[in-house]
């Protein structure tokens, strides 16, 4: 686990992420900004679980919890962008974005960008490590969490 | 009675007694706004069935269409709206659901005469893959966007990439699918590349729009309007010596296909596998029956899974069975998107690819594929809930 050194991968300028205005998500959004990852696990059937929701999709209890999870997974898939549609991207060139599994989370799924060399092999399977992006001048300010692989 | 109700289904009591289209232009060049082409769409529609407009009596419509039942109602003239229906659902997976959602309406007596229908005007209403202009998003964009997920080809990039990853599927397969709808719409004057073939190399130089996929193997973006009139197999059977029978329509969408962040259980799914089994079941056929195939290509990727998934080929053989030589018209063993589809042809999120599939029943193709008595066209691959249909004649109820 680590911080951003300096700047941020993508510019300045993207839709920024809020919090649901029902509640639903804001332990994630909490554990971001204080760099740590936190999914859902159901309280009854000890499921873990992403995308967010109110409802455990494996046994339909209401008692989902939020637990935080050791910060590390392995690439699952990936895509590296190359057409920009948004307007601050048109100037940034690509940029790579990856699909990562958590296996010590029931093989729960996490989208991020992967941090490193643009051009290199991306190699399915391979372990990687989460990387807290602090933006403390959005409106609320907010946390991302990329990917970077993992140093041994 | 079967698990699946197969046998309470559509089989062969509806038809497709007409279909109609307006030009079509590419994005944002439609001199008529949008509600325009659709009634342009549906008049057409009755027109080739030879009926009056005034017959209709329901509409079924899908990914929000702008284009709203009672608005049309008063346009045409109707004395009295029996049925409306909006699919749930972005993107085109609804395209062959509305077809099933309007032989449901005729089959249980809801209405007599249902328009399935798709306006789109990009001009006006603006254009699809721009991405989030927004300040800030909140619930599930708010795990893509602010990462640069945003289009439809970013958000359905990584399903491609797995499957290659997972069943070894080459570009080369992915390319033959993007040369078919090329080849077919140089036959085809109603396509917006008509007159621009494409060959290999060009696609294999094209540029990345994001990796896996090469601008070749994304789905155009169009202005225009497409309609099929419903009504049951004894109307369409005085309108016509050789009724187009819907034999079977089907929603598909496997277990947790909507979870968010990409996390549906099966990920490098077309989202036909369960639906495939239904629709077969119901239309009473088998794939080895399949005489040509509309398979919606918002991505070249995306076919190669739904074709799997209809067990027109196999995760093994795909590579060597979907090439350009057996995806064509004239002789290909596996005929597919004979009016250049989604790629070629246009993109009106997909109904154009249904009406192919009546055409292709009728007889009356572009790309004709001889003796067609089963016709299959599916719709929105990889979204959460896509759809398919079979089309046929008579003859496949013996």
């Amino acid at each position: 686990m680590s911080s951003l050194a300096e700047g941020t991968y993508l510019p300045e300028g993207l839709t920024q992420p809020a919090p649901m205005r029902d509640g639903m998500d804001a332990p994630y959004w909490e554990g971001t900004h204080e760099h740590e990852l936190r999914v859902q696990r159901c309280a009854d059937c000890g499921t873990h679980q992403w995308g967010p929701d109110w409802v455990c999709h494996a046994c339909q209890s209401l008692n989902v919890e939020w637990v935080t999870v050791e910060p590390t997974a392995r690439i699952y898939s990936w895509q590296r962008v190359h057409h920009p549609v948004h307007p601050a991207l048109a100037d940034h060139g690509p940029y790579i974005v990856v699909l990562v599994e958590l296996p010590h989370a029931d093989n729960l799924r996490m989208l991020g960008n992967l941090l490193g060399d643009l051009m290199a092999d991306i190699v399915i399977g391979s372990d990687v490590e989460a990387v807290f992006e602090d933006h403390d001048n959005g409106n609320p300010p907010y946390t991302l969490v990329h990917w970077q692989a993992t140093r041994s | 009675m079967s698990a699946s109700g197969a046998d309470r289904g559509l089989r062969g009591r509806t038809a497709v007694a007409g279909v109609g289209e307006t030009t079509y232009y590419k994005r944002g060049q439609s001199t008529d706004p949008e509600f325009v082409l659709v009634v342009k769409a549906i008049l057409a529609a009755c027109e080739d069935a030879g009926i009056n407009p005034r017959e209709i009596d329901g509409f079924c419509s899908y990914s929000n269409d702008r284009n709203a039942p009672a608005r049309l109602a008063n346009a045409l003239g109707l004395e009295e709206l029996r049925y409306s229906n909006m699919q749930w659902g972005g993107g085109g997976g609804g395209a062959a659901a509305v077809v099933q959602n309007a032989a449901s309406a005729v089959h249980a007596g809801s209405a007599n005469v249902v328009v399935a229908y798709r306006g789109l005007a990009q001009g006006q209403f603006g254009r699809f893959g721009q991405g989030g202009r927004r300040p800030a998003v909140r619930g599930e964009f708010a795990y893509t966007l602010p990462y640069g997920v945003m289009s439809p080809a970013q958000m359905y990039a990584m399903r491609t990439t797995r499957l290659m990853w997972e069943h070894g599927i080459d570009r080369s397969t992915m390319r033959a699918v993007a040369l078919a709808a090329y080849h077919h719409a140089q036959n085809n004057p109603r396509a917006v590349m008509y007159g621009r073939p494409l060959d290999a190399e060009t696609y294999d130089s094209s540029r990345w729009i994001t990796e896996p996929f090469r601008l070749y193997d994304c789905c155009l973006e169009n202005d225009g309007g497409a309609a099929m009139i419903v009504t049951s197999a004894e109307r369409a059977a005085d309108l016509s010596d050789t009724p187009v029978l819907v034999l079977a329509a089907q929603q598909s969408g496997g277990h947790r296909s909507g979870a968010w962040v990409h996390n549906p259980t099966d990920y490098a799914t077309s989202s036909f596998k369960l639906g495939a089994q239904h629709l077969y079941e119901q239309a009473g056929v088998t794939p080895d029956d399949v005489d040509v195939v509309q398979s919606y290509e918002n991505f070249t990727g995306a076919v190669v899974m739904s074709l799997i998934e209809h067990g027109l080929c196999t995760y093994e053989n795909a590579n060597e069975v979907l090439t350009f030589e057996n995806l064509r018209a004239d002789g290909g063993s596996i005929p597919l998107n004979t009016s250049g589809g989604n790629l070629a042809e246009c993109y009106m999120h997909g109904l154009g690819m249904q009406i192919e599939a009546v055409r292709q029943v009728r007889g009356d193709s572009t790309n004709q594929v001889p003796n067609v008595n089963v016709s299959l066209s599916n719709a929105g691959p990889m979204v959460e809930i896509a759809s398919t249909a079979i089309y046929g004649t008579a003859e496949v109820l013996g």
